[in-house]
């Protein structure tokens, strides 16, 4: 073995282990959606090439309202599908979309764009 | 001279007709009619109220509150007036209310005139006095947005402002919901002059959001278009820059090319160096939404199609600029080959597939579209004793809506007056037009056919037939199909997975390669990076899912949710509820049966008459077969009810006996052959019920609950599918397996109490088979929510019926066979694109890596996976299309 190819190699393989840590071993702690006066627990999410924040915490029994704006055209992200909640919401460009729910259970819960490219998670306490 | 405020003719003072002073000021009149109109509502004509509809109310047009200039005069619908001792009541009461200075109450249009000091005394007061005295205003209620309350202190501006508008009764604002609930007299006040109060004081409304309007549609379908021309405007300069890099970059395949740019000459090298620049130019014009996308992914730190494509195009860019600046750094020159056709084309051919699943994508959802469109955008009502065209949303509970032939009915509600044909096709897919008679229920966005009819409205706004059957609809189309979430799990680790398993090959071709090795394990990774398709693999269900839903909505089929989708379609064993469901649930007079020489006409005729004077459900039907056959009934004269027997009535001076079988024999009538026709009628599933003339055994009526006419052929097509039908009722078991036999059901579950049905929905299931019910949806909520899939038999406008995980809008059995054919043809669909999505993926990976090189020599160019790529989102989507070509089957 030549050591270019060694250098490629180990190169590579750090390369994926790098890919390995860097998308599957990530722990976000998420954002607790705060309690709004309305009595929701509310939060305002971004919609660019993935969810801002893609983590929220919300407690279990209380109304969540998730205001999703998409500031981008790409049609990928176009709708947000929560299907554990049987909700989903069109986003206009633009646009605030709130979505309502009642999460009764505690556990995680996703949600994601139509084609699950992006995604986010629900945790509920 | 002086103008006639009715007809604005302008007359001499002194030849005028009449003369009549209104609020300090003198009016002359030209004729007795103007005089008459002006009396009946004088404020309208003496200029304190602008003519015309939505513009009455000074405060919010003029900025100036109308207390300001003095007492205040407000029109409020009285209702309950009866006499004109109701209306000295009224005015007294108004009159003792502090602040009011005149009241008038006129019977005729019921409307009380009140003048009043506003500084003292509110409209709500005004109302409270007139319930006192017993009588009714009726206000409605508007629930609307307002934008831009930040503080308590704006809720009290916007308060008052509501209120000092005329006609409001009542308005309270809720900051946290920034919400308004306000309760008018639509008489007086309208929503424009509502919303006209709210602007005055400084704020917006925001309309409550319609579920989904045409606008939004619209929207959404120019936002769509405008994608489109974008990213067809990418792929145009990423074709031709690409066809003009994909010549250069292999000069001595052409023949003139090749003398003009040898290799390693220094004229090519400069045709290089531009189609560096321009390769750049594409990445950043035409791939730029994979290269914000890739770094937004990033960010996440996740990873998805655009990050795949942005590395495949990137390192095939940077790797070619590398060779053309710094040869000198690679030990030969073979390996100092650029790539920047891969860079271009592969960025034009994957924007061209994005367009081109975006023109796939917007027909997938026309069904919603189709629906929405549906919409009528205004309704003609009357409101004060006036027709007026206004726009739907403005129509509220109450208000009496003027349809004329060939109009759309704008919203739900019950026919007041006239008769027509409806064609319901479009909300219940029942292709006949639907009779409708007074006190039947309309549903909005259906075609009114034939007569002109007057309906009060039910419904209105979200409430609406439509509403709900677009909002579920949409619900449903976001959900979910089971079988989803098994790709969920792959495509969590997919994009990830292949970037490794582009490292891996680039590992692999270095290092065991043949020469020029660098060459062949950077095209490896490349195409691997780019033949990846992760869309496919996310768009397989929920295209063919929101196809699907969509379908069943087109055809009166409502359905919750994927879930109900992908269950419907294994069912084994369907149950049927009798009642409402295979028959209509309403008894109905099937037979007479005459003996003793009795007439059938003179029979009916008097048992109809008697029955005319019952309660019993059963005596309506008689009454009405009776009326049906062109019998005019006369009046008993006395009625007794036996209970739990039957009746005893005197009718045009003959006794007549009426009842089953147990008061013939108290009665000791000799029944003779009667018996045995009624056991028949019994056997048939009929009740018979026996008429006894002046003593005289007369004849037998049978009345009963008939099939509807569709049930049979429905429930032969269930077992022609291979689904079980078992019939469950709470009737005799005679009736039951009568009714059972008529319509081929062999499996009868009789005698089951309302509460038992869910029980034995549940022992079914035990049985180990996936069971649906099928009900109305109220009585038998239990047990469809215990069942695998629960049908509800929909009624009109009921349709959000929440236990149901398929509503029928029309209240036919062919509903479920419907649903069951468009959910298997779904799955299958789904079935279909996971299936390529998976295929495509677990094959065209490993070519990419050059699998087949060791045997066969082949190895895939970066061109060809960006067509496969592009090519294979493009089939899920216009195979989830093909779907909707889908004709339901004949039933």
């Amino acid at each position: 073995m030549t050591v270019d190819r060694i250098v490629v190699d180990v190169v590579g393989l750090a390369l994926i282990g790098f890919i390995v840590w860097f998308f599957w071993l990530k722990k976000t702690k998420g954002v607790r959606a705060p309690l709004t006066s309305a009595g929701y627990q509310e939060q305002m999410v971004l919609v660019k090439g993935g969810y801002t924040p893609d983590v929220i915490v919300v407690e279990a029994g209380k109304p969540v309202r998730l205001n999703f704006v998409r500031q981008e055209s790409a049609s990928c992200s176009e709708m947000v599908l929560l299907p554990d909640f049987n909700k989903s919401a069109k986003l206009p460009e633009g646009e605030t979309v709130p979505v309502e729910f009642l999460p009764k259970q505690p556990g995680e819960y996703e949600f994601a764009c139509q084609m699950g490219m992006l995604r986010g998670k629900l945790i509920v306490e | 001279m002086v103008k006639d405020p009715v007809c604005g003719m302008e007359i001499e003072e002194g030849k005028a007709y009449a003369r009549r002073e209104h609020g300090g000021q003198t009016f002359y009149f030209c004729s007795p009619k103007c005089e008459a109109t002006f009396a009946a509502d004088p404020p309208k004509y003496a200029g304190e109220r602008p003519r015309g509809h939505g513009q009455h109310i000074p405060s919010a047009t003029t900025g100036v509150r109308e207390g300001v200039a003095g007492p205040r005069r407000v029109e409020m619908p009285v209702f309950g007036l009866t006499c004109d001792k109701c209306v000295q009541a009224v005015e007294k009461a108004l009159r003792g209310v502090p602040g009011v200075k005149k009241a008038t109450v006129n019977l005729a249009n019921a409307r009380a005139f009140i003048d009043y000091d506003p500084a003292t005394v509110g409209v709500p007061a005004l109302e409270r006095a007139i319930r006192d005295a017993g009588y009714r205003t009726e206000g409605a209620k508007a629930r609307f947005g307002i934008e831009g309350i930040t503080c308590a202190s704006c809720v009290t501006t916007i308060e008052s402002a509501l209120r000092d508008t005329p006609g409001v009764l009542n308005a309270s604002v809720n900051v946290g919901t920034e919400e308004a609930v306000v309760e008018y007299l639509p008489s007086v006040a309208d929503f424009p002059a509502i919303k006209a109060a709210v602007g005055s004081a400084g704020y917006k409304v925001v309309e409550a959001p319609a579920p989904a309007s045409p606008d939004a549609a619209d929207k959404e379908a120019r936002a769509r278009e405008r994608e489109y021309r974008s990213l067809m405007r990418k792929w145009w300069f990423g074709a031709a820059v690409g066809v003009f890099t994909m010549i250069m970059s292999y000069p001595w395949l052409f023949p003139v090319l090749r003398d003009w740019f040898p290799r390693e000459s220094p004229q090519l090298w400069y045709i290089w160096a531009g189609m560096g620049v321009a390769a750049l130019a594409v990445l950043a014009y035409s791939g730029n939404q994979f290269f914000i996308g890739a770094c937004q992914a990033l960010k996440h730190r996740s990873a998805n199609m655009h990050t795949l494509i942005a590395l495949g195009t990137g390192v095939a860019w940077i790797y070619s600029t590398i060779a053309l600046l710094f040869p000198q750094i690679f030990p030969a020159s073979e390996f100092t080959e650029v790539y920047y056709d891969v860079t271009v084309v592969v960025t034009a051919l994957v924007v061209l597939g994005l367009a081109m699943e975006l023109r796939a994508k917007g027909r997938t959802s026309e069904a919603i579209k189709k629906l929405i469109g549906l919409q009528a955008k205004t309704a003609r009502i009357i409101r004060e004793e006036k027709e007026l065209d206004i726009p739907v949303e403005e129509v509220l509970v109450g208000d009496v809506v003027v349809v004329r032939p060939g109009e759309k009915i704008p919203v739900d509600g019950e026919l007041i007056e006239g008769s027509s044909a409806v064609d319901e096709s479009m909300v219940t897919g029942e292709s006949l037009p639907v009779e409708k008679k007074v006190g039947d229920e309309v549903i909005g966005a259906t075609i009114n056919k034939t007569g002109a009819f007057k309906f009060r409205a039910t419904k209105v706004g979200k409430d609406t037939a439509l509403a709900n059957i677009i909002r579920m609809v949409q619900d449903a189309q976001g959900s979910k199909v089971p079988v989803q979430r098994i790709v969920d799990v792959v495509s969590g680790y997919f994009t990830p997975g292949v970037a490794i398993l582009a490292i891996l090959g680039f590992m692999i071709w270095y290092t065991f390669g043949p020469e020029p090795r660098i060459a062949f394990a950077l095209i490896v990774a490349v195409t691997t990076l780019i033949i990846a398709c992760p869309c496919a693999l996310g768009m397989a269900t929920p295209m063919s899912l929101t196809t699907g839903v969509g379908l069943g909505a087109l055809n009166g089929i409502l359905i919750r949710g994927g879930d109900a989708l992908q269950t419907a379609q294994q069912l084994q064993t369907i149950i049927l509820d009798k009642t409402g469901t295979i028959t209509h649930g309403k008894p109905v007079l099937t037979d007479a049966v005459v003996t003793g020489g009795f007439r059938e006409e003179e029979v009916l005729r008097l048992a109809g008459g008697v029955e005319k004077s019952s309660e019993h459900p059963l005596a309506a039907a008689i009454v009405e077969g009776a009326k049906a056959r062109g019998h005019s009934l006369p009046d008993a004269e006395t009625f007794d009810a036996i209970p739990g027997h039957g009746i005893e009535a005197r009718i045009e001076g003959r006794t007549l006996l009426l009842g089953n079988l147990k008061l013939m024999r108290d009665r000791k009538i000799p029944l003779d052959g009667l018996e045995a026709k009624a056991t028949a009628l019994a056997d048939n599933g009929k009740t018979p019920m026996y008429v006894v003339i002046d003593g005289r055994p007369a004849g037998i009526v049978a009345v009963a609950d008939t099939l509807k006419e569709d049930s049979k052929e429905a429930i032969r097509s269930l077992k022609d599918m291979g689904v079980e039908v078992v019939m469950i009722t709470g009737d005799n078991e005679r009736t039951a397996k009568a009714i059972a036999r008529q319509v081929g059901i062999e499996r009868v579950l009789a005698e089951v109490l309302p509460q038992d049905k869910a029980f034995n929905v549940q022992k079914l299931q035990l049985e180990g088979k996936s069971v649906a019910m099928v009900g109305d949806g109220i009585n038998d909520a239990p047990a469809l929510a215990q069942a695998d899939v629960g049908f509800a038999i929909g009624t009109g406008t009921d349709v959000a019926i929440a236990a149901s995980d398929i509503t029928l809008i029309k209240g036919s059995l062919r509903g479920v066979v419907l649903a069951i054919h468009i959910s298997r043809a779904t799955m299958r669909n789904v079935y279909q694109n996971l299936f390529g999505a998976f295929i495509y993926n677990i094959f065209g990976l490993p070519i990419a890596l050059g699998v087949l090189y060791p045997f066969f020599g082949i190895l895939l160019s970066p061109l060809l996976a960006a067509l496969a790529m592009s090519f294979s989102s493009v089939t899920v989507i216009t195979n989830a299309n093909r779907l909707k070509r889908w004709k339901p089957p004949a039933i």
